[in-house]
């Protein structure tokens, strides 16, 4: 049988293998986006679980939402990082540093 | 057999299929693998969804993410010219970090979650198919009437990113030859293009005969 | 029939109307414009306040007490513009309009090439505006208003020649010293409010009695008399006021001014300003023995010790000024007994023969071509005999001469010293016999060094006026262009009009207004303080009182100062100079004026400029400056020069601490929780 605790452990997987690729992938920018995708993947997960398990609607609502904000941040994150290469010629993390104080 | 064993049995394969290749998306060398991998675990999560009974929201995670998102991202990848291997640096020497990080999180969660408690929650009957309607019209129902505002700023959002992210990379290509301003087409003056000469019917005159040279003395 | 509001309002309006017409449409009204419409304000006043006197006297009018605006309103409290005409104030109308009106007149001749003509009318005028609003107030908010506002005219006619530095000194310090003086006399007035409630005068005067028993906690063990803080506070304003000592520092300077000036504010007016004060308080003053005692101390001390310095003045109007501040001590003295018709009457007849006297002595000053020096005068006398005559005149009622108005007056006040018997009350006797003696030696010096003996200036003709205009140049001391002469019509017709009252008043009025409680209920005086029925007692007609007066010890001492000073200015001028050098210790202190205005400089200049370079150099520089304003800024760049490391701009490093702080507060709450599941 299928129980909450199968979805929310699999959700902390998932999140926690995101947070890891943040940390590991800290030159590519494209992996680190992808990082965040894969959070996100987990939250949602809980989402749908929890709305399942509680009969609760809003949970899926908000699914719904967040992946409506996710597709308008890759949209924009990947059109930034096109123009970033454009005038860069590089998406190196490391490269990007004239913020540093 | 019993089809809540299948569900399980169903449910573990997709969740190892998923964590299996999330781990290949932040450890695979090649990008475009990577990206691949993503697609692989949004359709695994499509899958887990499916067996949560939310039909609407896999399908949709499938369309607009594999269809649309992640295309883009493979676009992107495929278009910019990346320097595989220095991307890869200080890939070992974070890793262990990286690692501690992501384990001490998980059991810090674990533990918080309280997982034996959630233990006991045995997933029921779903909701939605009590109500008597589909997955589809149940989310429809609340998404329509409770959240109707927040539906359209939703919508709103969107439109914004999409002409966000068009005018980031939209460029004024001065060196393209099949270019001509539309502004400059609508104002041209028929005056500064054709000049009509009025000129007489007549045959050019014939050229005067040479006069004779005088001979010098 | 009583007073209209109409007339009141014309009496203080008119004057300030002229001040406003010559003050602002001067330049195109011209000199004469400005002198006509100045001195016709103040003639209207005069002739109206003579109309007022009239009608409270013989036509039996009932004082007037009116609001008639309400100025602002605080809460409850509300500050009202009002007026109360009691016989009190209508001879304060009188003397003030009368001397001020005469003043204008002289001024006309005195200011006649003086480029700020236009400019003095006005601030003349404006005086008389607010000296009216002074003495006409029903309430304590407006008297202090125009306590204030005869104090700022005082400045600005102090410093009317703004381009003299001693002027620009002397119209300062008058402003400080009446600054400590008007503070106190705001605490009084705050004191008046607190305890009994209200700024109106009959209110508070009414409710006065409600302050006996109350006192006023300064520490935990020390409470002091609500009446005595109070009326001690309001006689503060007083001495800042009418320069008793320690505040009298100003007034010998303030004859930096012009002399009409001098006439009118410095002698006969504003400076009374602090008698009449207290005497249209004495419903307050009489509730405090301590404080009266401390007046009349106060105005005994003034009396003698500031008229000794007058005799070894060498200035004209200096001897007059100190003579003032010893008669403004005569006056507290009366006022510190209890003797407060003695004292506003010698404020009406000193108001007169004072005027009298700087008006002559600005007469004097006109013909020495403003040469103030008395050494270099003498022998004046067969060049100018009105202003001589008129000044004898003034002279005789200032010794309090039997049948001078000032006979009447100081004799009075003399009496009434030796009836009291309030705790200092023989010192102060003591101090106004000898302060007698005092008047009449430096009043007869003063006479003989400027219209007798010989001529101690030399006359060089010069031919060619070039230099007429210019006449505050002195070339030589005691070197004169042309003989001196008489000053013309406008200067001797206000000199003689003076005179007569000079002359006259005393022995006409002396009966009613000393004896005859002519004042009725404007001035309170307890029962058992009663000092002037003691002396009425005796009173058996002016003529009488005068022929009495001639076997009196004031007399004695007066003739005695008149008999020394003849023989040594008229007979035997090198004992001056023998005189001064056996006293030479007591001369040096005199010389120096007890050496007052030094430790006045030494401690309160210099202190307030040490303290304020105190304040710049370690509150301001050090203090703000150096640790709250760039001591702030040097912190936040510390801090931030710390801070700031942390700011790598690597977006990992960001990401790092969002994550550590996660599981930190992961880390956190399940700590937490299981310590609460333990439980």
């Amino acid at each position: 049988m299928i129980t909450l605790s199968h979805y929310i452990v699999l959700g902390a997987i998932l999140f926690c293998i995101a947070v890891a690729g943040l940390f590991i992938n800290r030159k590519n920018v494209i992996v680190l986006l992808m990082s965040i995708e894969l959070m996100l993947l987990a939250v949602n997960t809980n989402f749908v679980a929890f709305s399942r398990f509680l009969g609760d609607v809003s949970g899926q609502v908000f699914v719904f939402f967040i992946l409506t904000v996710a597709a308008a941040e890759a949209a924009i994150g990947l059109a930034i990082l096109v123009l970033l290469f454009r005038n860069r010629s590089t998406i190196n993390i490391s490269d990007i540093d004239s913020m540093k104080g | 057999m019993n089809p809540q064993l299948l569900q399980l049995i169903c449910f573990y394969l997709f969740g190892f299929i998923a964590v299996v290749a999330a781990l290949a998306v932040i450890t695979l060398k090649n990008t475009v693998h990577a990206v691949l991998s993503l697609v692989l675990t949004f359709f695994s999560a499509a899958c887990l969804w499916m067996l949560a009974d939310a039909e609407f929201l896999a399908l949709a995670l499938i369309v607009v993410y594999v269809g649309a998102v992640m295309v883009l991202f493979l676009f992107v990848v495929m278009m910019l010219d990346i320097d595989q291997e220095k991307m890869r640096e200080g890939f070992v020497k974070f890793l262990p970090v990286g690692l501690i990080v992501a384990a001490a999180m998980l059991v810090e969660m674990l533990g918080l979650i309280g997982v034996k408690a959630m233990h006991a929650q045995v997933m029921g009957a779903d909701p939605a198919a009590m109500a008597g309607v589909s997955n589809t019209a149940w989310l429809g129902q609340a998404l329509y009437t409770k959240y109707l505002l927040p539906f359209e700023v939703a919508a709103l959002i969107l439109t914004v990113g999409v002409v966000a992210a068009v005018a980031l990379t939209l460029r004024q290509r001065v060196d393209a030859t099949r270019h001509e301003s539309a502004s400059e087409q609508v104002r041209v003056n028929p005056r500064d293009r054709v000049r009509l000469v009025k000129m007489d019917a007549v045959r050019p005159a014939q050229p005067m005969p040479v006069p004779p040279q005088e001979p010098s003395s | 029939m009583g007073l209209s509001t109409s007339i009141l309002l014309t009496i203080a309006l008119a004057p300030l109307v002229g001040c406003l017409l010559a003050g602002f449409l001067g330049k195109f009204i011209g000199r004469a414009g400005s002198h006509t419409v100045t001195i016709l304000g103040v003639a209207i006043s005069c002739a109206l306040a003579f109309y007022v006197l009239y009608q409270l006297t013989l036509g039996g009018a009932p004082v007037y007490n009116q609001n008639l605006y309400t100025w602002f309103q605080i809460g409850h409290f509300s500050a009202s513009v009002g007026f109360m005409v009691d016989r009190l104030t209508a001879m304060m109308l009188v003397v003030v309009s009368f001397v001020s009106l005469l003043v204008h007149l002289y001024t006309i001749g005195y200011m006649s090439d003086d480029p700020g003509y236009k400019r003095f009318f006005a601030y003349i005028s404006l005086f008389t505006f607010s000296m009216f609003m002074l003495v006409m107030s029903n309430n304590f908010m407006q008297l202090f208003f125009g306590w204030e506002a005869v104090g700022l005219v005082s400045y600005l006619l102090i410093g009317f020649w703004y381009k003299k530095p001693t002027a620009i000194f002397a119209n300062l310090k008058a402003f400080l010293v009446n600054r400590v003086g008007d503070f106190g006399f705001l605490l009084g007035i705050a004191g008046v409010l607190y305890f009994l409630g209200t700024m109106d005068y009959t209110t508070a005067f009414a409710a006065a009695p409600s302050l006996v028993g109350k006192t006023l906690q300064i520490t935990a063990n020390t409470h002091w008399d609500a009446a005595t803080v109070v009326c001690i506070c309001l006689f503060i304003g007083a001495m800042g006021k009418s320069a008793q000592v320690p505040l009298h520092v100003w007034l010998p300077d303030s004859m930096e001014g012009p002399t009409p000036i001098s006439a009118l504010i410095h002698a006969a007016t504003m400076v009374t300003a602090g008698i009449f004060m207290v005497a249209r308080m004495s419903p307050l003053f009489e509730l405090s023995q301590t404080a009266l005692s401390f007046i009349m101390v106060i105005g005994a001390t003034t009396a003698l010790f500031t008229g000794m310095i007058g005799i070894v003045q060498n200035d004209i109007k200096r001897v007059i000024a100190y003579s003032t501040l010893s008669q403004l001590g005569y006056m507290t003295v009366a006022l510190g007994v209890s003797a407060y018709t003695g004292a506003v009457y010698h404020l009406m007849t000193h108001a007169f023969f004072k005027a009298l006297l700087f008006l002559g002595a600005g007469s004097v000053i006109i013909a020495m071509h403003h040469e103030q020096d008395m050494r270099y005068m003498g022998g004046l006398g067969k060049h100018m005999k009105v202003t001589c005559f008129t000044m004898w005149i003034g002279s005789l009622a200032l010794c309090g001469v039997p049948f001078f108005s000032g006979f009447y007056s100081k004799d009075a006040i003399i009496e009434a010293v030796g009836e009291s018997h309030r705790w200092g009350a023989h010192y102060a006797y003591l101090c106004v016999l000898a302060g007698a003696f005092v008047t009449g030696l430096y009043t007869f010096r003063q006479m003989y060094l400027t219209f007798h003996g010989k001529e101690r200036f030399t006359v060089v003709e010069h031919h060619g006026h070039a230099q007429l205009d210019d006449h505050h140049d002195h070339h030589e001391p005691g070197v004169l262009e042309h003989a001196p002469h008489e000053s013309p019509w406008v200067v001797t017709v206000p000199l003689v009009l003076l005179a007569i009252p000079s002359l006259l008043v005393g022995f006409f009025t002396v009966g009613p207004m000393l004896f005859g409680n002519w004042f009725g209920n404007a001035i309170h005086i307890d029962e058992a303080n009663n000092v002037m029925a003691e002396v009425g007692k005796d009173f058996h007609g002016a003529m009488a009182l005068a022929l009495e007066g001639f076997g009196q010890p004031p007399f004695f001492l007066v003739l005695a100062a008149f008999v020394i000073t003849t023989y040594i200015y008229l007979f035997n001028p090198a004992m001056a100079g023998k005189i001064k050098s056996a006293l030479k210790p007591l001369w040096t202190v005199l010389d120096n004026k007890y050496w007052v205005d030094n430790v006045y400089f030494a401690v309160f200049a210099r202190g307030g400029v040490k303290l304020g370079q105190g304040f710049w150099k370690v509150a301001d520089a050090g203090l703000i400056d150096g640790v709250m304003v760039n001591g702030s800024v040097s912190v936040v760049h510390r801090i931030a020069a710390t801070v700031r490391r942390l700011q790598s701009g690597y977006l990992y490093h960001y990401a790092f601490a969002m994550i550590v702080g996660l599981i930190v507060l992961l880390g956190g709450y399940w700590l937490i929780g299981s310590g609460v599941a333990g439980q």
